[in-house]
């Protein structure tokens, strides 16, 4: 392919609009078309079209073909980009996703022409509750954070089902997700942020201090976002527990403990799970993903509406809708279906020792590569086992005046995608590395070798990371004019 | 089976490197009473192959709308999708793709999302759309959380919004501290007065469907008049998107924040999900705006390029002070929408939605001929309509499978009293046929069961 190609600016697709062009074409009509007029008030017909452009079907397959030229995915390459578990997605669940027996159902259908989908629902359920040490799980949530709020909204449910209304408080560590203290504000509950401990552990002399008759519940990451294993996660929920309140675990980080230990037994009452995480589904760009959330059997009453049961007297899948003390519903319809079933494949051809192996094989990379890494640049908490994942910052090379962006960003022109720079938030240039566990040694070992290139370039050339990416088409972008002069859709400009 | 790529012997490498024997020494800091022992109750993994049979088994357990003549909508809408969607949905630089963070190395999803918000425009008629949300109930949900403060914590449903959006929009008042009223229906539609009986200072918002659950076309403006006059926004939700073709745009008619859902637009229902929410507003409300947000600016060589922006309004900056937690968009999704209503176009999106009126209008008159059968409200309508039947609608539906036909959705399943009413919804891929071919079978059917 030409190199112009990937070097240029793609015009956008209302620009490649010529009249007259088309690139559809609908079934004949063979009814005498309706005077909208005669059915419409005249005040609710719309006078001018959308704006949309006419283009033939060649144009929209190589608009959105060069679209796709200008976007880096883990098909492309090394994606270690920490907290996001993005590991390599199957082809087989895309097939399996895309057969017309789940892809082509109504969600009204009647219930005897869904049996096989609300199966595939119910054993996802029972295979999250086994994997994470629940009772009872809901599919419904569509995504990380929507599972947060599904799940918070339950441990608010909970205490005023039992007219405890004065637990107004979550407490949640500094090291957590951004999406945490946000979730606990829109559920109606006021945030108490307690500090971590260098290591990220959580300080239980903090923690002691802070609980009370008015603390709701505590959100954890574990292991935590600094990819290390919370060792006083027993004290922790004691402490918690003792004080009337619930723990609430953010699964993000699950692909580190599948078969190894389980949220459930570590005393959490209720998690979320991401399946475009630790799943294996694509993360889409952005999504769609599915957070389904787990429950421990006293606070199941709660769960959004409908649930996906068996009836076992009557070999039957059903919707239930009858839950007068549920939280009530959190989208339309049930769930991100096709994200499931993506899921379950997954579940279904790995099966337990897949899993298991999945979570040692993902833990076996992050400490190899922290261990490779770890000759170049600063890695935190250098002596202990990380989980999936690590941190490591530019600090042994403060002097060279180079900033965590500007080895990411140093990184694209080696063919990386950047590891998650500045989180978490309490470790200052933290670049955050998973290397999941389908990725293998060359990939690993061709990482840590450019990470020791960039370094040498810091102390010799320091101006080439600092001014990187220079392969790329696009240089580093004025994000500051973005923001400043919002341009955030086209117009088109009338010719006069 | 597994995905990882690590021999054995690879394996000891990497243990030697670290400086131990086994991957178990790399679980330590977890105490010895937390290990889970035993083996995960999982059956047992399989291969590729026998994988894709037990799942062919197992959708070969539901009957598929592609067996069927489709006649269900209520939110879940089936029109035409371009094959090319699917392949080029299916290139896996957009799907295996993350949030585009490194905006570098992502401007093919960044210019699809600004293609998207243009789009989205486009068809509502306002002046700014974010990327995108989960679904149509939670941009309801998220435009409520736009239009409420301190002060203004009230907000007005229309009876005649999905029900299902309605509990949504309640789930996510709930504990945010908002007070859910409901304006009821009147003939089908949603009257100016039964919004201003339950206004009071408090009162953000008013929320009408457009056309509503039962089909009925509101008239929005009326209902912006009124909310402006009360100081309150008028939140529309739009059904079926592809109305956006026939029925003036809500922004034209005074709504400051339009909703939708880009389901019809993305390919296959799937059971209902992922679906797309669609939110957008006016200049003003922009900085209320959630979610993700792209905008064009320059690298420092002066090219064009799009970035995530606007992000100080999002939870990973202010964290508890964020009014939204979405971090996510449907990106996907939206490239799906922008992807078919580019193909569609300006004049094929019109004339979906005018074959789509008459084959509804058609299909609703054959229907009416039928002893027995009358409309429940009569109201303007788009691709739906609701029908008293003279059997249980339920009932219809079963007998109606026989058929090779789905529908309609029986209201029964959202309020008992309305189990004699089935929603129809018909677009423009029903032939006059299939038509003609329901209104017989529905005619044979209610004459059997009147017998028995």
């Amino acid at each position: 392919m030409s190199k112009d190609l990937f070097n240029q600016t793609e015009a956008l697709i209302f620009d490649k609009s010529r009249p007259g062009h088309k690139a559809y074409f609908l079934p004949e009509m063979n009814i005498e078309k309706l005077d909208k007029n005669k059915v419409i008030p005249s005040h609710l017909i719309r006078k001018t079209e959308a704006d949309l452009p006419e283009v033939s079907e060649i144009d929209v397959v190589r608009h959105f073909t060069h679209l796709s030229n200008k976007n880096f995915g883990v098909d492309t390459g090394f994606y270690p980009l920490g907290s996001c578990t993005m590991k390599y997605n199957p082809k087989l669940n895309e097939n399996t996703a895309r057969l017309p027996g789940f892809s082509w159902l109504h969600p009204y259908q009647p219930v005897e022409t869904i049996q096989g989908a609300l199966q595939l629902m119910y054993l996802t359920q029972l295979s999250l509750a086994e994997i994470t040490g629940m009772d009872k799980v809901t599919l419904q949530p569509a995504a990380g954070a929507h599972g947060e709020l599904a799940g918070i909204k339950i441990i608010k449910a909970y205490h005023d089902s039992k007219g405890d209304t004065k637990r107004t408080k979550i407490i949640v560590p500094d090291s957590a997700h951004g999406t945490n203290p946000a979730t606990a504000t829109m559920a109606g509950f006021q945030v108490i942020e307690i500090k971590s401990s260098s290591e990220g552990d959580i300080d239980l002399d903090a923690l002691k201090a802070v609980v009370g008759d008015d603390t709701a519940g505590f959100m954890l990451t574990n292991p935590s976002t600094l990819g290390l294993f919370e060792r006083n996660i027993k004290a922790i929920a004691e402490i918690i527990h003792g004080a009337g309140g619930l723990l609430y675990y953010d699964g993000a980080n699950t692909n580190a403990i599948m078969g190894i230990t389980r949220p459930g037994d570590m005393g959490f009452d209720v998690c979320h799970v991401n399946l475009h995480k630790t799943f294996a589904t694509p993360h889409g760009g952005g999504g769609p993903g599915s957070g389904p959330v787990g429950v421990k059997e006293f606070l199941a009453k709660f769960l959004p509406i409908p649930t996906v049961e068996y009836v076992a007297y009557k070999d039957k899948y059903i919707l239930n809708y009858d839950k007068p003390e549920s939280i009530g519903r959190m989208k339309s319809f049930y769930g991100n279906f096709s994200v499931i079933v993506r899921a379950y494949t997954y579940i279904r051809a790995l099966g337990a020792d897949g899993l298991k192996m999945s979570s040692e094989y993902a833990v076996l990379n992050a400490n190899y590569l922290k261990k490779l890494v770890g000759k170049h640049l600063a890695v935190e908490a250098p002596e202990r086992f990380c989980m999936h994942e690590f941190i490591c910052t530019p600090k042994n090379i403060h002097e060279t005046g180079v900033h965590t962006l500007d080895i990411a960003k140093r990184m694209i022109d080696y063919g990386y995608h950047p590891p998650t720079i500045y989180f978490p938030l309490i470790v200052e240039e933290a670049m955050m590395i998973e290397p999941t566990e389908t990725e293998g040694i060359e990939t690993l070992k061709e990482f840590a070798d450019v990470v020791a290139a960039i370094v040498n370039e810091c102390r010799t050339d320091a101006e080439i990371v600092k001014t990187a990416p220079h392969t790329t088409y696009l240089r580093r972008l004025d994000e500051v004019k973005a923001a400043r002069e919002p341009n955030l859709r086209y117009r088109r400009t009338v010719k006069a | 089976m597994n995905y990882i790529p690590v021999t054995e012997l690879e394996k000891e490498e990497m243990l030697k490197e670290i400086g131990i024997n086994s991957i178990d020494e790399l679980f330590r800091d977890i105490p010895e009473e937390l290990r889970f022992k035993g083996e995960l109750k999982l059956p047992k993994g399989l291969s590729e192959y026998e994988t894709r049979k037990a799942l062919i088994k197992m959708a070969a357990k539901n009957t598929d709308m592609n067996q069927l003549a489709n006649y269900m909508g209520a939110g879940a809408y089936n029109h035409y999708v371009p094959t090319l969607v699917d392949h080029l949905l299916s290139r896996s630089e957009f799907y295996t793709a993350y949030t585009p963070y490194q905006p570098e190395i992502s401007q093919g999803t960044l210019q699809s999302i600004y293609e998207f918000q243009t789009i989205v425009c486009e068809l509502f008629g306002m002046d700014v759309s974010n990327a995108s949300v989960y679904d149509g109930a939670t941009a309801v949900a998220e435009a409520m959380v736009m239009a409420c403060d301190k002060k203004k914590t009230e907000i007005i449903l229309s009876k005649g919004l999905h029900k299902e959006y309605s509990e949504t929009v309640e789930t996510y008042a709930n504990g945010m501290g908002f007070t859910v009223k409901y304006a009821e229906l009147e003939d089908g539609i949603t009257p100016v007065e039964a919004f201003e009986a339950q206004a009071t200072d408090a009162t953000a918002a008013y929320v009408v469907m457009y056309p509503n659950f039962f089909g009925c076309i509101e008239d929005i403006q009326k209902i912006a008049d009124a909310a402006h006059a009360r100081k309150a926004l008028l939140i529309v939700s739009v059904s079926d998107l592809s109305a956006m073709g026939i029925l003036e745009a809500p922004g034209n008619l005074g709504a400051d924040i339009v909703c939708g859902d880009g389901m019809p637009f993305a390919g296959p229902l799937s059971f209902s999900g992922p679906s797309i929410g669609l939110i957008a507003t006016t200049d003003k409300l922009i900085r209320k705006l959630p979610g993700r947000i792209v905008g064009i600016t320059e690298d420092l060589e002066g090219k064009r390029a799009f970035v995530l922006t606007m992000q100080a309004r999002e939870q990973h900056i202010r964290r508890e002070k964020a009014s939204s937690n979405i971090c996510s968009n449907q990106a996907l999704y939206a490239l799906a929408n922008n992807i078919t209503l580019s193909t569609l176009g300006k004049y094929g999106l019109k004339e979906m939605a005018e074959n789509t009126l008459t084959n509804a209008h058609y299909c609703r008159d054959k229907l009416l001929e039928i002893d027995g059968i009358e409309m429940l409200y009569d109201q303007p309508f788009y691709s739906e309509f609701a029908l008293k039947l003279p059997i249980p609608a339920r009932v219809l539906q079963k007998h109606l499978l026989k058929h090779e036909i789905l529908g309609p959705v029986d209201m029964g399943i959202f309020d008992e009293e309305l189990s004699n009413i089935g929603l129809f919804f018909v677009s423009e891929i029903r032939s006059k046929d299939d038509m003609d071919r329901l209104a017989l079978a529905v005619e044979v059917i209610i004459n059997e069961q009147r017998f028995i």
